[in-house]
């Protein structure tokens, strides 16, 4: 057995690990360090497929952006996990029926000849000075320029809806509200009295 | 390895979440979190077709989700916080004022 193999075999038992340790921990913050300890698994695998970047990038923003944003949200959260673990043992019937079957389903389709190693022989290893990240740099900027902006204005629209529905308005400014301003009626506002007058009295 | 191991990896972590949605479908952020490892089995297909089929396209693609992803996680995990804000629960089955 090749060292390639055996680092393989290794990363796949943790990312299977940690995996099945999101879905059966029963605290939502040792599930998302499950999450990190997968990530991180996965890009061990990206790195022994010559995918330099993105296994960095999986690590830095995803072990150091999203996951932090799940841990933060976790421990913000005053939730009741007895409760939200209660249904877990009726419901795995019917998850093992159906992750079972897809796995014989999937399996089935990738675990045969089909994409065996006759099929698609392993690629000659990179030379020494290949650099990843310049290749997936030129055509990113060049080739897919247009999607790559696309997907800044998607990371724009996200910090600002993420910003606008979580902002909460600051009690000390005060401010006009439309929306009150039009629904008021006469009566709320003006109070006709019946006062005495110079003939009166 | 052979093409077919990474597959069969990915295609694993794939059906291990697809089991977390159905065991965990009280809790939004396990939901959360299974459709992350979904997406991460997605990617792990994605990279292993482009390194045996030597097409950079393939990490380009990766990239493309990985973006998307963070996006949705961030605006996801908002409408999260601003969910228990309001009603005080993060549980699936009392989130069914338009139920009718």
């Amino acid at each position: 057995m090749t060292l390639e193999a055996i680092v393989f075999l290794v990363l796949s038992a943790i990312l299977l690990g940690s995996a099945l340790a999101v879905i059966v921990l029963r605290n939502p913050v040792h599930a998302a360090l499950s999450l990190v300890l997968s990530f991180f698994a996965t890009g061990g695998l990206w790195l022994l497929l010559e995918a330099e970047f993105l296994a960095l990038t999986l690590v830095l923003v995803y072990v150091g952006a999203v996951m932090v944003l799940f841990l933060f949200v976790v421990m913000m959260l005053d939730i009741n996990i007895a409760e939200l673990r209660a249904g877990f043992a009726s419901h795995l019937p019917l998850g093992l029926l159906v992750a079972t079957g897809m796995v014989l389903a999937l399996l089935s389709m990738v675990g045969g000849e089909a994409f065996g190693p006759v099929a698609f022989p392993e690629p000659p290893p990179a030379p020494a000075d290949a650099a990843n990240t310049r290749d997936l740099g030129r055509l990113l900027f060049t080739r897919y320029v247009y999607p790559f902006q696309i997907a800044a204005v998607i990371l724009l629209v996200a910090i600002v809806a993420a910003i606008a529905l979580t902002m909460r308005p600051s009690r000390q400014t005060r401010a006009v509200k439309p929306e009150w301003q039009v629904t008021i009626r006469r009566e709320d506002r003006v109070r006709l009295v019946k006062g005495l007058t110079e003939e009166d009295r | 390895m052979p093409l077919s191991a990474y597959l069969i990896v990915a295609a694993l972590v794939f059906c291990i979440s697809i089991a977390g949605i159905f065991l965990n479908r009280k809790n939004v952020i396990v939901l959360l979190m299974c459709v992350e490892l979904q997406l991460l089995a997605v990617n792990i297909n994605f990279v292993a077709f482009s390194h045996f089929l030597g097409d950079l396209a393939g990490q380009i693609f990766v990239f493309f989700i990985l973006t998307v992803a963070a996006a949705e996680s961030a605006i996801g995990l908002a409408i999260l916080v601003v969910l228990f804000r309001n009603r005080g629960t993060i549980n699936v089955e009392d989130l069914d004022t338009m139920k009718g």
